[in-house]
């Protein structure tokens, strides 16, 4: 599918990481957390911080492949009066001053699908959006969001998890384009630490099974494991450990923004380590 | 008429689990294998005599079924038209029509090989359902329940525990029972090798609609059967109350194909339904997707889901089953809806002239034939699903009417 569709920001990054030999950081931070501005601030100094690939949470008051982390950011958004058209503007203002960059939506579907599909994917499109990730559309759903987002040219990332053995695999990957989701544990993100053997054994499985860039994710939080994950795959996701340094950073009156660049700062870092040693 | 019936309303879902645009599998990855695997095992299930044998044997001793079919006179002479029957699932063991499913769903975790069984309950019918067959079977047994629901509903809390269920009180979102649904959801996703869940009504991603829909059906066809028996002839029509709808949908669908038959689903209008706090899905809600499926559903105006509001807490829930919502576009079935201080009124009455205190939920079932039985000529035949009997509210009832226990 990757084929027909035009390259992406998403393939270009990967293309120039790949040049470089290195691993993409794919920070996650729920759009509107703690409020619109902060939000703002925290994305439009992600890449210098080190972030290779941005995912936008779009917060649902009902996220239910989310452990409390994500949970909580998406009711701080919520209550700060985030809306979709709110978060498409976020990703407009970003691109004002980054063109390169990839931005990834990620959320549950029901918000999409009241905003209306169509309208969504012309607005993402037109704001600057690269790819979709909607955790509650599998392949079996297809035809609600993933086609149509293909043929408007945004990728639409697929996750993998323990759950996909080969028979599954091939199903995932059907439509699969920008790069794989591996989702390292069985469970909510955020949770639990996943095992770097299995982790290794399952990347080495679906290798066989595609050339798309492989991202592994679900519950990275320190630098020390971003470097052992990332030199598994192509690149890793951290997420609820951002966002909970929003909390905590806000808790303690301190600067959300600093604190969210500085762990991303920590986190690249720790995967720069990760190339060199592969 | 014609005996073809090339418009069946029985042959959904399709194989994708769609009731016209509704239903499917909004599930996330991790989900989909065990959600396959389950279909699958319940399509052979469903084919294999010895698990229809092995079930009926233990709804006839265990549960207590068949249940009656019982002429509701004194209210009927009160009401002064149409003649009223109530289907009485609130003799079933544990009190309620919960157990039906509950039981053909766990027979069905033991034919796969599950050891342990998660639930979420909001009034806590089908949390002590659960326990109750889990207990049973001697399967260890979670029951996730909305924070505010364990404080509303502490009689049940207590017999999940005696019957041996761990109760883990959700305190995310609302706290009620659609954060219990997420939560057991969330768990499901962690333990995926031995865990089965085992939903309480006709939501879910499929093949739970269908499957939760054919365990409910034996309320219609024992209904169909008793009717005729009394009667001679089918109902005139149907009354069922619905929060996500199984009752309703199990005394329907038998009789979905009978023209003559009118049907009722019968919302809760909480307060009122232009108030906000009800938990009308349909008359007060619109399509969305959440928990699985494609249904009506309570939200605002950016697909953020709202709270519902019920008296009654197993109405108290801001989806409908995805069956429900076609066969109120396409016009079979007539959503109406009762508010708290109906159903409150229908409880005394039931109570103080047909010796039948009622659950809250079928209390609201009942509001609504109040309404439209005395319109009915006395050759006139309804037929009500009372559901689930109402010791469980008798504390909530209490409270509304000023009464100190």
């Amino acid at each position: 599918m990757s084929q027909t569709m035009p390259r992406t920001r998403i393939d270009e990054t990967f293309t120039r990481l790949r040049q470089q030999g290195r691993k993409a950081l794919v920070a996650f931070i729920t759009a509107g957390d703690p409020d619109l501005e902060t939000s703002q601030a925290i994305l439009d100094g992600l890449p210098a911080a080190g972030a290779d690939i941005i995912e936008l949470g779009m917060p649902f008051t009902d996220p239910m492949a989310d452990g409390p982390a994500i949970q909580l950011a998406s009711q701080r958004a919520l209550a700060a009066g985030q809306t979709m058209e709110k978060t498409l503007a976020m990703v407009r203002r970003f691109r004002e001053r980054d063109s390169d960059t990839p931005i990834v939506l990620m959320g549950y579907y029901n918000p999409v699908f009241v905003y209306g599909n169509e309208r969504f994917l012309h607005d993402a499109k037109a704001a600057g959006v690269d790819g979709l990730i909607v955790v509650d559309l599998p392949p079996e759903e297809d035809d609600e969001l993933c086609i149509p987002a293909l043929n408007t040219g945004l990728n639409f990332i697929r996750l993998a998890t323990p759950t996909s053995d080969d028979a599954r695999l091939p199903k995932v990957l059907n439509n699969a384009s920008g790069f794989l989701y591996y989702v390292s544990i069985t469970g909510v993100t955020g949770t639990r630490a996943p095992d770097a053997g299995a982790v290794a054994d399952s990347v080495a499985r679906i290798r066989q099974h595609t050339d798309l860039p492989i991202c592994i994710g679900f519950g990275v939080k320190t630098p020390e494991q971003a470097a052992t994950l990332g030199a598994l795959g192509d690149g890793v996701v951290v997420g609820s450990a951002l966002v909970t340094t929003i909390a905590e950073a806000r808790g303690k009156g301190g600067d959300a923004v600093a604190a969210v660049h500085e762990l991303a700062r920590a986190l690249a870092e720790g995967l720069r380590g990760a190339a060199q040693e592969t | 008429m014609n005996d073809q019936k090339p418009n069946t309303f029985t042959a959904q879902p399709d194989e994708r689990g769609r009731f016209g645009d509704y239903g499917g599998r909004f599930v996330a990855e991790t989900l989909m294998p065990l959600i396959l695997e389950l279909e699958q095992a319940w399509r052979e299930a469903r084919a294999d005599a010895s698990f229809q044998a092995e079930l009926d044997d233990f709804l006839k001793h265990y549960v207590g079924r068949p249940s009656p079919l019982y002429f509701a006179e004194r209210l009927t002479e009160h009401l002064g038209g149409a003649k009223i029957y109530f289907k009485r699932d609130e003799l079933n063991h544990t009190g309620a029509h919960k157990i039906n499913n509950v039981l053909g769903q766990i027979l069905l975790a033991r034919r796969m090989g599950k050891t342990r069984i998660i639930a979420e309950t909001g009034a806590g019918q089908h949390g002590v359902a659960t326990a109750t067959a889990c207990a049973r079977f001697g399967l260890e047994c979670i029951v996730y329940m909305g924070e505010v629901d364990v404080e509303r509903q502490q009689p049940n809390v207590f017999r999940m525990k005696l019957l041996g269920a761990e109760v883990v009180p959700v305190s995310s979102g609302s706290r009620t029972l659609k954060d219990a649904l997420n939560e057991a959801l969330r768990d499901w996703v962690a333990n995926v090798e031995n865990t089965f869940y085992c939903i309480g009504t006709v939501a879910g991603p499929h093949p739970y609609p269908e499957m939760v829909r054919e365990f409910q059906a034996i309320i219609g066809r024992e209904a169909k059967e008793q009717i005729l028996q009394a009667e001679g002839r089918l109902p005139d029509a149907l009354v069922a109350a619905i929060g996500g709808g199984s009752n309703a949908m199990g005394l329907f669908h038998p009789f979905l194909d009978d023209e003559e038959v009118e049907m009722f689903g019968v919302e809760a209008a909480g307060r009122g339904l232009n108030t906000g706090e009800h938990a009308a899905s349909i008359l007060g809600g619109r399509p969305g997707v959440l928990h699985g499926n494609r249904t009506y559903l309570l939200m605002d105006e950016e697909g953020q889901i709202t709270e519902a509001h019920s008296i009654s807490a197993g109405l108290d829930y801001p989806g409908i089953g995805p069956e429900h919502a076609w066969l109120n576009d396409i016009g079979r079935v007539n959503y109406v809806a009762a508010t708290d201080e109906e159903a409150l009124e229908a409880f005394q009455l039931c109570s103080k002239l047909e010796g039948i205190i009622p659950a809250l939920e079928p209390s609201h079932a009942l509001a609504h034939v109040m309404k439209m039985a005395p319109r009915m000529d006395k050759d006139r035949i309804i037929v009500m699903n009372m559901c689930g009997r109402g010791d469980k509210d008798i504390f909530t009832v209490a409270k509304h009417l000023g009464v100190e226990l």
